[in-house]
């Protein structure tokens, strides 16, 4: 956390909405641990990575619906049978990223 | 909205240690709580009785600085829990302190660097460590509050500051003691130490020669070594190669 808090206040400080994305489940070889984080402002800026890059391009988009919305979101990415997940990542492993305004 | 945030960012920067409780599925989703060691608390879940177990739940997690994700019923709530970065005392300031300070800062460790020799210990040397102490290390170290978020590495390889520098550390309980000095020197250290009560049960756990077997002779390789082995202990790992790792 302390790597992007300076960032994020950096946002806050400019009058910028924020969302937090968190790692806060994972199955299997993931190539972050629960608890990585990325922050992304409504700009579409971002900093920190919840995985090895695979998926953070979709976070990015679900992080701007959360500002709009202001409601939280459990996005679940992994390797499936089921075809609706069409972000996944290429480690075989699954996780669990809980996206929040802050 | 964010009145939890300014608190959490409040409780990052005092270095504190707590836990941060997030509903992330079923009802109040995004609802927090703030954690301390001693069970009290800030903020709202929701029911008294979830509360009252995710208090009991973060409190034991904060004793293993563990993560996790547990499922009240239908409510899940993510408990995350912060501890203080670990800390890396390094004594001795010589050429391999320099580039360990660094790979210690990267990887969020507070570094304190202690050598008596006030030529060695100079902020020109090492501008960004957050403690410079000139003092000699048996004096320093009783004041410094060694626990297991501390890790020693004495670089000074000179008896006259290796054997009180050790002598003193038998005292403390940190995480990790590295000492630089080949196998000789160890033996050496080891017999001399042992001739001054020092118990065999501590000097078993002081690790040299140094670092994780990588064979680089650089200043810069053998610090990468000594951070190596310090983050295989830090996981309870052997260090070596993934790829020969037994998979988990």
């Amino acid at each position: 956390m302390d790597e992007i808090l300076d960032e994020i206040q950096t946002w806050r400080a400019r009058g910028d909405d924020v969302a937090l994305a968190t790692v806060v489940w994972t199955g299997g070889s993931t190539p972050r641990a629960i608890g990585a984080k990325m922050a992304v402002n409504a700009r579409g800026e971002f900093v920190g990575s919840v995985s090895g890059g695979c998926v953070e391009g979709a976070v990015i988009d679900q992080a701007r619906a959360v500002l709009k919305s202001g409601k939280p979101q459990l996005l679940n990415y992994g390797i499936s049978d089921d075809m609706a997940w069409d972000v996944g990542l290429a480690c075989g492993g699954s996780i669990q990223v809980f996206v929040e305004k802050i | 909205m964010s009145e939890w945030f300014d608190q959490f960012a409040e409780l990052c920067a005092a270095k504190k240690v707590f836990a941060l409780a997030t509903v992330v599925r079923g009802e109040n989703l995004g609802a927090k709580l703030i954690i301390h060691p001693d069970g009290t608390y800030s903020g709202l879940l929701g029911d008294g009785a979830l509360t009252e177990s995710v208090i009991g739940d973060a409190v034991r997690l904060m004793a293993l600085e563990q993560s996790e994700t547990i499922a009240y019923d239908d409510v899940h709530v993510f408990i995350e829990t912060y501890a203080p970065p670990p800390r890396l005392l390094i004594v001795g300031g010589v050429h391999t302190a320099i580039p360990l300070a660094q790979y210690a800062q990267l990887l969020g460790f507070r570094v304190t660097i202690v050598d008596g020799r006030g030529r060695f210990a100079t902020r020109e040397r090492f501008p960004d460590v957050d403690e410079l102490i000139v003092e000699w290390p048996d004096d320093v170290i009783p004041r410094l509050q060694i626990d297991q978020s501390t890790y020693v590495v004495v670089l000074t390889h000179d008896p006259k500051f290796d054997l009180p520098t050790l002598k003193a550390l038998a005292t403390t309980q940190p995480r990790y003691i590295g000492a630089m000095g080949s196998r000789e020197t160890r033996r050496q250290h080891m017999a001399e130490l042992r001739a001054q009560g020092v118990s065999d049960e501590f000097l078993k756990t002081v690790y040299g020669p140094v670092g994780l077997d990588l064979g680089g002779r650089s200043p810069a390789e053998m610090a990468l070594a000594i951070m190596a082995q310090i983050i295989a202990v830090r996981y309870n790992r052997r260090g070596g190669h993934l790829m020969h790792a037994a998979a988990e």
